[in-house]
């Protein structure tokens, strides 16, 4: 497997005014991997990610994506870079359907004069695509591409967001909090989603609160503390305790011992 | 497509077993123009009892007159109540549009050399002036953000102040330019009898219709009104289409105010008062949730033809213009309480 990470973060800086939310931290993510980032309230993991997908410009560090360095200036930045992100605050239109929700902001035209001149966007060739992006990631509960959103449950209303990020993202996905406003049963939709990214080969950099959840996908999960990188582990060389410990500070990890790079 | 989603999980029994109140109410849901188009039908036989002439060609062709200039600004309005808005100057603004292009062509007798511009500087300035005002209210609420009912209340009383002192209070008696008067010509139809104006507020219709069903930015407007949040994180310029639906909004209350000038035949500071308030009420009759994000164009047509045959239907009847006025406020009620009624269905 190839050494060099599919995205790079160095001394990624950020205050906001007074407050350093982010102070030097980096980050590493390995082609194919899920990655977790966990850590305390106030230990800069929102910040970093908007830092990645371009809603927030650093004040100081590099971002390197595929070798090359980015410079995001607005939120569609990262975006057209291939970095697709998901809210926890299921981010659809309640009253449009899921084949417009899968394309919004980002409509098929007809082709033709119908496209170019009328600028008609071409519903069915959209809907066709949105069935097969779904099918690709196995979400075998929506049935119907003309449904809307509003009547799906909210474990569907993320898979519909998780499929559009599936779907546009070229290089790499960021899941920010996906099953935060989820029950059990709803979370277990997303964390399989999850697991399918990573037979597509698809890396991802899931945020989340929720160890259980963390250790059951993640391939390696990064620790932030007061705005740097506190420590990366493995599910397999640490327990949920020792991510505990690491996060509040009363465990500090040896470079050596750490999981720097990919683990497979 | 409906036997999908009935079938979609473990309520299956339920829908099957579901009463006609739970039917209807499913219907309307998927298809909110049905309520309105029902009114209208059941108000139309109801009247057709009363008068023997209310079910005539002439007499929907006077409707239809009357209704031309409330559908248009009702068109307008129905975008930006689209994206959750509410425009309470476009009366203000359609009236402003009329009286420049008016004063424009006339000029200033009486002060020196009456200086009357060509027509085709006028109204082209006259659809500038209402977009530029559509402009004001787009800028005050994407860039100050402040809510539109605010913005508009504020720049509803700015152009109703413009347009007096550009009036100087009085009705200017003017023989209005053959291009402005335009749109009060008739044509034919088989047994109908309607104005330009008519037809062209219907092309307005067509025109938005197609623009917001087959188009990304018609798209857009719908998801902006449903989810503002859902809409910015999707990737869309918010601002930018909030922006565009305020000035588009303003050239149709400005080319409504085209209509304004064929109808009556002079541009009157006037003729706006009820334009506001009769716009929204189409609007919200036609069924497009004031939440935004749900509706469509051709229900504020629907909405405009059902106050105008209320307001006609009434009078054929003979029942007095304040139980009219009454009528169209419960009207109102009621189709907002339909509208409630329906957004409960499914959830």
């Amino acid at each position: 497997m190839s050494e060099s990470p599919i995205l790079q973060a160095v001394g990624l800086t950020k205050s906001y005014g007074r407050v350093i939310a982010l102070d030097g931290s980096d980050l590493e993510l390995f082609p194919g991997e899920v990655l977790a980032v966990v850590g305390d309230n106030g230990a800069g993991k929102s910040t970093m990610i908007k830092c990645l997908s371009g809603a927030e410009i650093p004040d100081e560090g590099q971002i390197i994506l595929d070798g090359h360095q980015m410079s995001f200036k607005r939120p569609n930045d990262g975006r057209h870079a291939g970095i697709e992100t998901v809210y926890q605050t299921l981010a659809v239109a309640p009253a449009l359907d899921i084949a417009s929700n899968l394309f919004l902001g980002r409509e098929m035209r007809k082709s033709g004069p119908l496209g170019s001149v009328l600028r008609m966007i071409d519903s069915s060739g959209m809907r066709k695509a949105a069935k097969e992006h779904i099918a690709a990631l196995g979400i075998g509960t929506i049935q119907n591409i003309t449904q809307a959103v509003e009547t799906l449950s909210g474990g569907q209303r993320q898979a519909v967001a998780v499929a559009r990020a599936a779907a546009f993202g070229q290089k790499l996905i960021i899941l920010d909090e996906p099953t935060a406003a989820l029950g059990v049963r709803e979370s277990r939709q997303v964390l399989k989603l999850i697991e399918s990214l990573r037979e597509r080969g698809m890396p991802v950099i899931l945020i989340s609160h929720n160890m259980p959840q963390v250790f059951e996908v993640a391939d390696r999960i990064q620790i932030q503390r007061l705005g740097k990188r506190a420590a990366v582990v493995t599910p397999k060389t640490h327990a949920m305790n020792d991510v505990v410990a690491i996060m509040t500070g009363a465990m500090t990890v040896d470079k050596k011992d750490q999981s720097l790079s990919p683990i497979r | 497509m409906s036997q999908d989603t009935a079938t979609d999980d473990a309520v299956v029994e339920f829908q099957n077993r579901s009463s006609f109140s739970q039917k209807m109410q499913a219907l309307l849901h998927k298809y909110p123009w049905m309520s309105s188009t029902m009114v209208l039908v059941v108000a139309s036989i109801i009247f057709s009892f009363f008068n023997e002439n209310f079910l005539t060609p002439s007499n929907f062709s006077l409707i239809l007159q009357q209704v031309a200039i409330v559908g248009a600004v009702a068109a307008g309005q129905t975008l930006i109540i689209l994206t959750a808005g509410i425009d309470l100057s476009c009366g203000a603004i359609a009236v402003f549009s009329s009286m420049t292009m008016a004063k424009l062509v006339q000029g200033t007798p009486g002060e020196g050399e009456p200086v009357g511009i060509a027509v085709w500087l006028a109204f082209p300035a006259g659809l500038l002036v209402g977009m530029l005002g559509g402009a004001i209210n787009g800028f005050l609420v994407t860039k100050v953000k402040l809510p539109p009912f605010i913005v508009t209340l504020g720049t509803f009383n700015v152009f109703l102040a413009l347009t007096l002192t550009l009036t100087k209070g009085t009705v200017p008696s003017i023989e209005m330019d053959p291009f402005l008067l335009t749109l009060g010509n008739y044509v034919n139809l088989g047994p109908f009898r309607v104005t330009t104006g008519v037809l062209f507020m219907f092309a307005m219709y067509m025109v938005l219709a197609f623009v917001l069903r087959y188009t990304s930015w018609g798209r857009h407007v719908y998801a902006v009104g449903d989810d503002i949040d859902a809409a910015r994180l999707a990737g869309i310029s918010v601002n930018r289409v909030l922006m565009s639906v305020y000035i588009v909004a303003g050239l149709t209350f400005a080319l409504a105010a085209w209509i304004v000038i064929g109808r009556v035949t002079v541009a009157s500071p006037n003729t706006g008062g009820d334009l506001n308030l009769d716009a929204i009420t189409a609007v919200v009759i036609g069924g497009t949730s004031l939440f935004g994000g749900r509706g469509t164009i051709f229900g504020s047509l629907i909405g405009a033809i059902i106050v105008g045959v209320f307001r006609n239907g009434l009078t054929l009847a003979g029942v007095d213009l304040y139980y009219q006025l009454m009528a169209i406020g419960l009207l109102i009620i009621f189709a907002v309480s339909i509208d409630q009624w329906i957004r409960k269905a499914r959830k």
